[in-house]
């Protein structure tokens, strides 16, 4: 699934990085500790988070990632908003809390890296 | 010039997870035992108790600068210092005006509003353990426009931190310096703690429990116990430094 495909599914709203809506998603990642995602989420994974501090899109840069979704009727910040479009990350929200969206796209098939690991 | 022992970081019976113990006149006969000549009180999002530990400090001839440990949108905590109380009080009223919710006692611990000869004057009632709505640079800009310092909390714990919460300090944001916990001695964090290259490092007790004053502390070399001049001290110019052990 892309991220495009993912935006209608789920009925995300697009904020920022429009330009990358093309990216596959492989995987998924749930976090609000971005120590804690740095280090764990797998590469190329829609990341689960409430933080909308501009960090998150060095974050997903790092961990080459499809996109970032922000949970719970959470906004990036502007200038978060600003990097991402730089940087080609999507930024999609969702007033949905993280358990029932991570619930929802497992069952879609995007799956943790532990479940996609066997 | 001259050298001065300072704990920039020390909490009081106010802060929920503050002891009992921790009243503004034992919290400076404690710093005078153990020979600080500074000391800041930091407690969560309030700085209620300060004005009666600078009160206390005088006798003893320790400065007492009023400061808050603020909590970020982002969870990160931030100590801000003042050198009045009234300008800690300006900070602290945009700091209750974002901080949402009111304390349960039995679930966060009580909030004690002491006077400087340690009796209980009140409770406050405001949820001082949560976060505020601000975010980071709104604190770090609001505290600077007040001619505070802005130092970013215990950088070497995993919670509330700025490198735990946001995995590494955004370059654009003018922290004054950086805490390491007493975990990490001051001279070595440099090489021990990752992602603080580039800052002034201090270290502080972030005492919650009297036997915690001395624990961790820092010498200044400065011309007056004074914000401006621990300001120049994290700066490392005309004359005035941090002295490392």
């Amino acid at each position: 699934m892309n991220v495009r495909e993912l935006v209608e599914k789920f009925r995300l709203t697009i904020a920022a990085g429009e330009a990358g809506l093309d990216h596959e998603i492989n995987g998924g990642h749930c976090g609000d500790l971005l120590s804690e995602v740095m280090g764990n989420a797998p590469i190329g994974c829609a990341w689960l988070t409430i933080q909308g501090h501009q960090n998150i899109v060095a974050v997903a840069l790092l961990r080459e990632m499809a996109a970032i979704i922000l949970t719970g009727g959470n906004k990036p910040d502007v200038m978060t908003r600003e990097r991402a479009d730089q940087e080609k990350i999507p930024i999609l929200l969702t007033d949905a809390l993280t358990y029932d969206l991570a619930g929802r796209l497992f069952a879609a098939g995007i799956v943790g890296e532990k479940t996609r690991g066997g | 010039m001259k050298i001065f022992r300072v704990d920039t970081h020390i909490h009081t019976c106010l802060s929920p997870c503050g002891d009992w113990g921790m009243g503004p006149r034992d919290i400076i006969e404690r710093s005078r035992e153990n020979g600080l000549d500074i000391i800041a009180i930091c407690d969560h999002n309030t700085a209620e108790n300060a004005g009666a530990v600078m009160r206390a400090g005088v006798a003893a001839g320790i400065t007492v600068f009023p400061g808050m440990e603020i909590c970020s949108k982002e969870e990160v905590h931030v100590v801000a210092l003042f050198d009045t109380l009234e300008t800690a009080q300006k900070m602290e009223a945009i700091v209750y005006a974002h901080l949402p919710g009111e304390n349960q006692p039995a679930v966060w611990g009580e909030q004690i509003v002491a006077d400087e000869a340690n009796c209980v004057v009140g409770e406050n009632q405001r949820l001082l353990i949560g976060a505020t709505s601000l975010d980071l640079y709104a604190i770090v800009e609001q505290i600077h426009s007040l001619d505070g310092l802005a130092i970013a909390s215990h950088v070497d714990r995993p919670a509330f931190s700025i490198i735990g919460n946001l995995g590494f300090i955004p370059p654009d944001l003018p922290f004054d310096a950086l805490e390491v916990s007493c975990r990490v001695p001051l001279s070595t964090a440099l090489d021990t703690v990752p992602g603080i290259r580039g800052y002034p490092l201090v270290t502080a007790s972030d005492a919650h429990f009297i036997e915690d004053i001395g624990r961790a502390w820092f010498d200044a070399r400065m011309a007056a116990p004074t914000i401006a001049e621990l300001r120049q001290a994290l700066r490392g110019t005309d004359g005035r430094g941090i002295v490392l052990h």
